[in-house]
């Protein structure tokens, strides 16, 4: 059975961008096989047994910690949640001595959330425990674009050669940027579109191609992913209304008809319905994106299993 | 140096495969009531072989599932190259059926072991019985085949195997000796 062991050796998953392709490949092919347990009577396989993991979310999160949760779960992990909100954080205690505190109890794996773009860099010095980034400020969110690419894959069979367009807040989000260098690793094509005050003028040398005419665009994608318009961000700032953004950038019926037939619409999630993408085309466009959600809970199974089992 | 020895030929797996099918039945007369269960991968092939077999006998369909056990191993976290996991799939429902479980080689019997934990994970088979090509000894768990196709004497050094049509486009069973005389 050697030759077909599979070669994992990192043991931190902080972004897409220092993962190689073949890396890619192993969890996406790992989180096929995962996905069926989610299927069985008894959602759970013994993988991480005796395994810790702590969830540690600086930031607010109830999708991506619960999907986290529950991925740790079915492969038998004890989870520990830590949310900043009901932490000690709110009684003075700094970032680096929680995760101090926290190694006391020896886990094996935190999965961190934290608002400053690649903290986990310096983070993970404090601990002996595997890291995986559940999104770092405005730097990467990599289980995120993972699930993105296993989804595409899953429905168009290869992630080589698409044309991948990437329409929001292109600045302030970090699924954006694991998603631009995820795909161009199997050779797709990314086009980032957003208004000129969300669009970062030094993503040139990401290989991404930058616009904010998304009708010029729109006939070629392949793949579309919409992303959140995060309103508690824009501080009345980068958009003039919401309903120029719309007029401009949401997915519209009239906008809807002039894709590929066989376009995938892909959004990470919370939809702000009649903002990235006008309600009447929810029975149309939320199947897809409901895939994603259950895809995710896969990947991250994959994702865990992997850094969890690494040889010490 | 290296010293192979066919143990089975094509011929052989054939007669053996259709000899244990007939023991299959003999030991249980209602087919309808089996559920093979090949153990990835060589036990699938198997499975898939015996399947027909039966059907072929009985007339009737006989249901067939697919076990993967990595993530049910003891030495997940002490091997070095991770096994890939592969396709899980028990489509029937397992409860009350009678489960041949099925693979190449037992040798420790910890990949049995962890089947049967699998298998109850899925339901309560009303009895589990093993199935093997080549039962090769060194147990390290009490467990032992009801079905075996060929008990082969080996030494730990020695090495069992297992080739057949759909992985390795031929059919046989080789032992190859490893002389370490030279280590």
């Amino acid at each position: 059975m050697q030759k077909h062991a599979e070669k994992w050796t990192k043991k931190h998953i902080l972004d897409i961008a220092s993962l190689s392709r073949e890396e890619i490949e192993i969890v996406l092919s790992l989180a096929t096989s995962f996905k069926e347990i989610s299927e069985r009577d008894v959602k759970k396989v013994p993988a991480l047994r005796g395994k810790t993991i702590v969830n540690l979310f600086f930031e607010n999160s109830t999708r991506t910690r619960t999907s986290f949760e529950l991925a740790a779960k079915r492969i038998s992990a004890d989870v520990v949640n830590f949310s900043s909100s009901s932490s000690s954080l709110t009684k003075g205690e700094t970032i680096v001595d929680t995760i101090k505190t926290l190694e006391a109890y020896h886990p094996d794996i935190m999965v961190i959330r934290i608002n400053s773009s690649a903290a986990l860099y310096c983070l993970k010095k404090f601990t002996q425990a595997s890291i995986v980034n559940a999104g770092d400020g405005k730097h990467e969110h990599p289980t995120q674009a993972l699930l993105d690419m296993f989804t595409v894959k899953e429905i168009k069979t290869t992630l080589e050669g698409l044309n991948v367009l990437i329409v929001g807040d292109i600045l302030h989000s970090r699924v954006a940027r694991s998603n631009i260098f995820g795909f161009q690793k199997f050779g797709s094509s990314v086009t980032v579109c957003a208004p000129p005050t969300l669009l970062p003028f030094n993503y040139g040398q990401s290989g991404a191609i930058l616009t904010s005419d998304l009708d010029q665009v729109l006939p070629k994608a392949d793949v579309i992913i919409m992303l959140r318009i995060q309103k508690e961000r824009q501080g009345g700032l980068f958009l003039p209304t919401i309903r120029e953004y719309v007029r401009d950038f949401a997915m519209t019926e009239e906008r809807f008809s002039k894709l590929k037939k066989d376009c995938l619409i892909l959004h990470p999630g919370p939809i702000n319905w009649d903002v990235e993408i006008v309600s009447s085309l929810k029975h149309k466009v939320h199947p897809r994106i409901l895939q994603q959600a259950e895809n995710g809970l896969a990947v991250r199974m994959a994702t865990l299993y992997l850094v969890g089992t690494k040889q010490k | 140096m290296k010293e192979s020895k066919r143990i089975l030929t094509a011929e052989d797996i054939k007669r053996v495969l259709s000899r244990l099918t007939h023991q299959i039945i003999e030991r249980n007369p209602d087919p309808q009531e089996l559920m093979l269960i090949g153990i990835q991968t060589r036990g699938v092939y198997l499975a898939e072989r015996i399947q027909q077999l039966i059907q072929e006998i009985e007339k009737v369909p006989v249901s067939l599932g697919v076990l993967d056990i990595t993530l049910y191993r003891d030495d997940l976290t002490t091997i070095g190259p991770k096994p890939v996991v592969r396709e899980t799939k028990i489509a029937e429902d397992i409860n009350n059926k009678v489960v041949i479980l099925i693979d190449d080689v037992l040798f420790t019997g910890r990949t049995v072991r962890a089947a049967l934990d699998e298998i109850m994970d899925f339901g309560r088979p009303k009895r589990v019985e093993l199935l093997v090509l080549i039962d090769r000894g060194h147990r390290e768990l009490p467990i032992r085949a009801d079905f075996v196709g060929k008990n082969i004497p080996t030494s730990k050094q020695e090495i069992v195997e297992v080739k057949l049509m759909e992985a390795d486009k031929i059919d046989e069973v080789m032992v190859t000796i490893q002389d370490h005389s030279q280590d």
